[in-house]
């Protein structure tokens, strides 16, 4: 059994996914799904204990050697992401009962339910697979089950939303397909460890330059890194709350992890960054993000917008950590993943439970809720601090490790760069907690009452989370120290 | 080698290229969003043939086993293109179904005239 973990890490969602559509009524459903999430954390726990305790993991499906078959492969740095996916997932599951039920038409919710799961199979798949189609058919499991979640919003324009985000979505999808296939036309398989011994010794480089080229941009797409990234606020803004949680806690994460796994462990941080300019133009890009997103978060009127722009922003703290390619940037923007899947997950929690308490979309509507619902509101304003990056919260520990990664490499004026666009993150930050605590009651907050418990203890437990990884930073710098150490080491 | 010669013997890869760009250039250029579904289509479409094209391989048989023949076409290519199939054909009823939606909301599947009705509200 104990052998099987690997596979039943993607299966038990995916069983999941079909046992909720078979039940048709919400309840049911519910409880699949909750049983799919604590399964899958649980799995996740056992094969990064495994891993830490013996080394990689290597999974051959159904026996195949990994020549032919398809290897699922752990080693540290996707047993993080795996412990990250599976643990918003098992957070999630309290809090969306009320939520999806609240905002998706009764006879949907246990397709809802259905779409949630395939998305977390595809995201697990992606996390830990080791060949390159699979990756690509995970990937687009998770994206066609994602725009569905997307297109269950209330308002029409989720429907747009969706649209957008399928038609960019397949097209990332397609230039990583193309990417893979200008791969394996060089190298002849599929397997990422295989690729990563071949491609010392292919004839011709201008290929598998334009395979990186391909990859970059697709895996680009898909992680929203600037300016990719027009699909993601109104995906985030108009989905149902609870996708919205889902989608910004671990979508874009395990894209950042396939992004780094083709850089560093399969084409080689030697050949990215050193033979090439990829760290000027993600540094470029990272930058551009980080100011450009944050500059327009803090004139977003609605605050699912807001935070979704938010995220771009975040997104470009973790891209600079990956440009730099050094031991210390690698482990800040790692440990920014982690970081960042939770701040949001509990921002976009908080928020679904504005909105299923008080209907608070905008400012104007949230304005006083501090006063009617203060633990959602306080939970609001201690992830925003650390989203800040104040010390004593995780979000300080991977800007720390960021500015002094750009120091080390005598880049002072990125480590100004850091600290300047911070302030973009307290001013858009500032304004919530003003409307939220600071505001005469708004008409729709004046009939609130505080957020149901089933939904503040996940969010409260996200937000302590935040708070103890920011002081006993041993586990997640810990891990984070190694996956770095062991993707500059290459895969083989 | 001429330009001519060049671009017959290289004849599958030119209309590989043709029809990525041609797909690509309707997603972005059109504003009738099932037409860009179908550009949509045609740049997946290209992406079939790059990894089938190489697979072929000349005077090869098809990968069955044989003692008379001894030269046989890849087959993972044709076998992973079945996949990719499924996921477009996926993708393409999915993007069909949600301009569906889109139609019975705002009355019309034209790009421009959706974002003006919802700057209006």
């Amino acid at each position: 059994m104990l052998d099987h973990l690997p596979v039943l890490q993607v299966v038990v969602p995916l069983f999941g996914a079909f046992l909720a559509a078979l039940t048709r009524r919400p309840l049911p459903a519910w409880i699949v799904a909750t049983g799919v999430s604590v399964l899958v954390f649980a799995i996740s726990i056992g094969l990064l204990q495994q891993v830490l305790a013996s080394g990689p993991i290597s999974y051959e499906i159904g026996g195949w050697d990994p020549e032919i078959g398809i290897e699922y492969r752990v080693d540290i740095v996707n047993a993080f992401i795996l412990v990250l996916v599976s643990g918003i997932a098992l957070f999630i599951a309290p809090f969306a009962r009320a939520s999806v039920a609240a905002e998706v038409p009764e006879d949907r919710i246990a397709w809802f339910y259905s779409m949630y799961m395939l998305a977390l199979a595809g995201l697990l798949g992606v996390a830990i697979t080791g060949d390159a189609f699979n990756a690509f058919v995970f990937l687009e499991i998770s994206s066609l089950s994602s725009y569905a979640l997307v297109a269950m919003g209330k308002h029409r324009r989720a429907q747009m939303a969706a649209y957008q985000y399928l038609v960019i979505g397949t097209i990332g999808a397609s230039f990583y397909v193309i990417g893979v296939g200008l791969i394996y036309a060089m190298t002849g398989t599929l397997n990422f460890g295989l690729i990563a011994e071949r491609l010392a010794n292919v004839e011709s480089i201008a290929p598998i330059v334009a395979a990186l080229s391909f990859i970059m941009v697709g895996i680009g797409l898909k992680l929203a890194l600037f300016p990719l990234h027009v699909w993601l606020p109104n995906a985030y803004a108009y989905a149902p709350s609870m996708a919205s949680v889902f989608l910004a806690a671990t979508a874009t994460k395990v894209a950042i992890y396939l992004f780094v796994r083709f850089l560093f462990s399969i084409f080689g941080a030697g050949f990215v960054f050193a033979d090439l300019p990829v760290t000027e133009i993600l540094t470029v890009l990272s930058v551009a993000a980080v100011f450009g997103a944050g500059a327009v978060a803090v004139f977003q009127p609605d605050i699912k917008r807001l935070f979704a722009y938010s995220s771009v922003a975040q997104v470009g703290y973790i891209t600079l950590g990956i440009g730099l390619a050094t031991q210390t940037s690698l482990t800040g923007g790692l440990v920014h993943v982690v970081n960042h899947g939770l701040i949001k997950g509990a921002l976009f929690m908080a928020i679904g439970a504005l909105v299923f308490r008080a209907q608070a979309f905008n400012f104007e509507e949230m304005a006083g809720i501090g006063r009617k619902m203060p633990l959602t509101a306080a939970a609001i304003a201690v992830a925003g601090l650390s989203l800040i990056g104040i010390p004593g919260t995780v979000g300080f520990v991977a800007k720390w490790y960021l500015i002094v990664a750009s120091v080390e490499i005598g880049w002072w004026w990125l480590a100004a760069v850091i600290v300047a666009s911070s302030l973009l993150t307290v001013i858009y930050v500032g304004r919530v907690v003003e409307a939220a605590w600071f505001r005469t009651p708004s008409r729709e907050v004046a009939e609130a009452t505080e957020a149901p418990v089933d939904m503040l203890i996940p969010i409260w437990i996200l937000v302590a989370a935040t708070i103890y990884f920011g002081i006993d930073t041993q586990l997640t710098v810990g891990v984070a120290e190694q996956a770095a150490a062991s993707l500059l080491a290459g895969l083989r | 080698m001429g330009v001519i010669d060049e671009l017959v013997a290289n004849y599958n890869r030119w209309i590989i290229v043709f029809l990525m760009v041609a797909g690509l250039y309707i997603v972005i250029a059109r504003g009738n969003m099932v037409k860009k579904v179908v550009g949509l289509s045609l740049f997946q479409t290209s992406v079939y043939l790059l990894f089938l094209a190489p697979a072929k391989i000349l005077g090869g048989t098809p990968p069955i086993l044989h003692p008379d023949f001894t030269v046989y076409a890849q087959p993972l290519p044709h076998a992973l293109i079945l996949t990719a199939i499924v996921v477009g054909v996926a993708t393409v009823a999915l993007g069909l179904a949600l301009v569906v939606r889109i139609n019975e909301a705002y009355g019309t599947i034209e790009e421009d005239e959706i974002f003006a009705k919802d700057d209006d509200d």
